[in-house]
């Protein structure tokens, strides 16, 4: 049967028609999908962990008890599980287990756009990186095949384009699972002390060397010799974005980007005259094919920075291209923005107006750093906002005194804000951190965690209460407030700012898409036109909601225009009536 | 199936909300359907909602991008008028263009802090030769309800594709639930003859 399937629907297809039954993952653009989609299949385990490094675990224990594992992240997620993935490099796996890395160029939904194709190559993985949905699909099932072919962990590679690309995908026929699991004992292999992580360092040697000698035969790295003149070495969606433009050129697509098949690259060197590596991103082939000793053309041509596309690599080849060109047209930006109703607005509308440094972190809230709001200072990466307003508070000493706040949201404090909380009561920081909680994972799309109280699978759980968290990590100053009421916000926040030692205040109201939580919307208010003066405090929230529209001046009246507000959009969340001075929205 | 070997390639763009993933995934299904081999790609995550939304939708015999690249759609459709103008280096002077009448603001626009594009088509016009407008909000609400505007434009887009109009209808009644095909089916009618 056929059906058309986006990059991660289908790996979570040929995950399941591989007979794997085990996952776990944190979400993560554009990774979040492919365990969504995998969770839904007939008998099996999936799991949201609490963040990428408990997922790798998570699944490193599911194979060494025998279980083959999947376990799914978003590129910088790879970053933060790195530790167990470059051990459980030296101790094998037992069973099967694969690590999906979906990477961003471009940085569509991101902080950085890191190729993770390094980390196959730095911790001595085997990758395989599909260009279509067809291949993400088949590829998941070699991916394990080659898991346990070789007692190795395998990284399947995706990038937005391919995960979040649709196109025909044939489906297979599902291997029955089998269960194979039982505790075994192997402390020679799993315990990595060092004297036995020596032992076992020689054997990630071995294994790819042999490793290599497979990806000589490994059938999906695809020799088509067409044009002897040029060739094109190449992988991923980029293949697909050549063939559109040269279609006549020869290429060798590397299904298996770590390790390269040496002799492969070779023969294919001597075949064509003239070659290009096509690559997003790092010369990571370039560099290894040129260390190979063999001539090819590549970043010198290609850019370093943001994903492809068939005219940008036509364009680098093919120089004086002529056409039709016409100029972009300068039309005002639609940056992505907080929803009508979204309980960050009056949050960050009073934190705006402080005089403090707010550092940020990674959530929908992020999006307040843009204007009006101007509410958020930095963002690095997931659970920096805490560590980061500890050591300014900290640097500043005094100066920093009722001036530094750190924000975060529940999914992304329970990801990775525990442990910097946990030092900020214990170095005796300053600081005032805001847990922004709308009990969910907004931002990917509503996943769950451990304080929304339900599982991946929509099974009720032990709920997280993060108020008792903090209290048991040794913060002592503690306020739950809810953002929609800006009087309460306010004093809130300036009584924390003003206290010695840490506080937290945990900013409680659940995201207005939420399904589960959705709260009756109120009435949307409107406003009175005749009372509206025109100042623009309410456009000042930034809510989509509300507009300004012109009006003609009455007469012996300076009034430009008023304020309207979009009934469709307004969910009656009522902070726009807080900041009026006029009374007049209600 | 197809007459000849070329790829055609159709730009859908818009802002978020005006379901537009909904629509390229309703054509996608038609065109699989119909024999193509096809691809779309669109890019979703951060908080999309009014942010700007485009889908790349190629069939033909075979596909390889996803992606077309600048300069070369054949089929240009745009959900939200001042949108048709953000993605001019995607077109050729034959491009087909439509472009629905419906405003959305962008926030600047919101804030006062400057002013919303005029003679769009007009404009238009000068550079294209294939420029249609049409006011799908108004035709979706004559079908039953605004919120159809997409099947309205889907539509208007079909006049321009080499598919059969049943495969349209059966798509579209798989599309949606029992209660809702037959005013879909009444807003493709009216799109395909505005």
């Amino acid at each position: 049967m056929k059906v058309l399937m986006s990059g991660n629907e289908a790996i979570a297809r040929g995950v399941y028609e591989a007979g794997v039954r085990f996952a776990a993952g944190y979400p993560g653009t554009p990774s979040t999908e492919i365990m969504e989609e995998f969770s839904k299949y007939e008998g099996v385990y999936a799991e949201w962990s609490p963040n990428e490094k408990v997922a790798v675990e998570v699944a490193i224990g599911a194979a060494l008890a025998g279980e083959k594992a999947l376990v799914v992240m978003k590129h910088v997620g790879v970053n933060v599980a790195a530790d167990p993935i470059f051990t459980v490099s030296y101790t094998g796996t037992n069973s099967a287990l694969v690590i999906v890395s979906a990477d961003d160029p471009s940085s569509h939904s991101s902080q950085n756009e890191q190729d993770n194709r390094n980390y196959a190559k730095f911790a001595k993985i085997p990758m395989l990186e599909p260009a279509d949905a067809q291949e993400a699909k088949e590829f998941a099932k070699l991916a394990f095949a080659l898991s346990k072919k070789f007692d190795t962990p395998v990284f399947l590679r995706s990038t937005t384009r391919v995960s979040h690309s649709k196109s025909i995908v044939k489906l297979g026929k599902p291997v029955a699972y089998q269960d194979k699991t039982a505790i075994t004992f192997n402390p020679e292999k799993y315990v990595m002390v060092p004297a036995l992580a020596r032992l076992r360092r020689v054997e990630v040697e071995k294994r790819l060397e042999k490793i290599k000698q497979y990806a000589e035969i490994f059938r999906e790295n695809k020799m088509e010799i067409n044009d002897r003149r040029f060739g094109i070495i190449t992988a991923g969606m980029p293949y697909n974005y050549a063939k559109e433009v040269f279609p006549d050129f020869s290429y060798l697509k590397l299904g298996m980007v770590y390790p390269l098949p040496e002799k492969l690259i070779k023969n294919f060197a001597k075949k064509v005259k003239k070659i290009y590596v096509v690559e997003e991103l790092d010369p990571y082939l370039e560099e290894q094919i040129k260390a190979m000793g063999i001539d090819v053309i590549g970043k010198e041509i290609f850019p370093y920075t943001n994903e492809f596309d068939p005219g940008i690599i036509e364009s680098a080849i093919k120089k004086n291209l002529k056409g039709d060109k016409f100029p972009a047209q300068k039309i005002p930006s639609r940056p992505p923005n907080l929803c009508p109703g979204c309980p960050h607005r009056g949050l960050f509308y009073v934190l705006g107006k402080q005089k403090v440094f707010v550092a940020g972190d990674i959530g929908c809230y992020t999006l307040s750093y843009m204007k009006p709001l101007q509410g958020l200072h930095s963002c690095i990466c997931m659970g920096a906002s805490i560590g980061m307003a500890h050591g300014m508070s900290k640097a500043l000493k005094e100066k920093g005194k009722g001036k530094v706040v750190g924000v975060i949201g529940d999914s992304t404090f329970v990801h990775s804000g525990i442990t910097p909380l946990l030092n900020m009561a214990y170095n005796k920081s300053d600081a005032l951190i805001i847990i922004c909680d709308n009990s969910t994972t907004a931002m990917t799309g509503m996943q769950e965690h451990p304080a929304t109280g339900y599982t991946l699978q929509g099974k009720e759980t032990k709920q997280l209460d993060l108020k008792l968290l903090v209290s048991s990590l040794g913060i002592e100053n503690i306020k739950v407030i809810d953002p929609y009421n800006l009087k309460e916000t306010r004093e809130a926040i300036k009584e924390e700012l003003e206290k010695d030692g840490p506080s937290v205040i945990i900013s409680q109201r659940s995201c207005v898409l939420f399904k589960r939580k959705n709260y009756a919307t109120e009435k949307p208010v409107k406003i009175d036109a005749e009372k509206c003066t025109g100042c623009k405090v309410c456009l000042g929230l930034g809510c989509p909601a509300i507009s300004w529209k012109r009006i003609e001046p009455k007469e012996g009246s300076k009034q430009q225009g008023i304020s309207v507000i979009d009934e469709g959009l307004c969910t009656g969340c009522g902070v726009c009536e807080q900041v009026c001075k006029f009374e007049a929205i209600s | 199936m197809l007459k000849n070997d070329k790829v055609k390639s159709v730009l859908l763009a818009g802002v978020g909300g005006q379901g537009i993933l909904k629509a390229s995934d309703i054509m996608c299904a038609v065109l699989m359907e119909s024999g193509f081999d096809v691809k779309k790609s669109e890019v979703h995550g951060m908080a999309q909602r009014g942010g700007c939304v485009t889908s790349h939708v190629r069939y033909g015999s075979k596909v390889y991008s996803p992606l077309e690249k600048l300069g070369n759609i054949d089929i240009f459709i745009s959900f939200e008028k001042m949108e048709s103008l953000r993605y001019l280096p995607y077109l050729r002077k034959d491009s087909s263009i439509i472009v629905n009448s419906d405003k959305v603001y962008p926030p600047e626009v919101n804030l006062g802090s400057c002013s919303y594009p005029h003679n769009i088509i007009k404009n238009l016009k000068k550079k294209f030769g294939l420029v249609r407008e049409v006011d799908a909000s108004d035709l979706a609400r004559k079908a039953g309800n605004s919120k159809t505007a997409n099947i309205v434009l889907l539509g208007a887009l079909s006049r321009l594709v080499e598919v059969d109009q049943k495969i349209w209808n059966h798509v579209i009644a798989k599309s949606f639930p029992e209660k809702l095909i037959k005013m879909n089916l009444t807003a493709f009618q009216m799109g395909f003859y505005a």
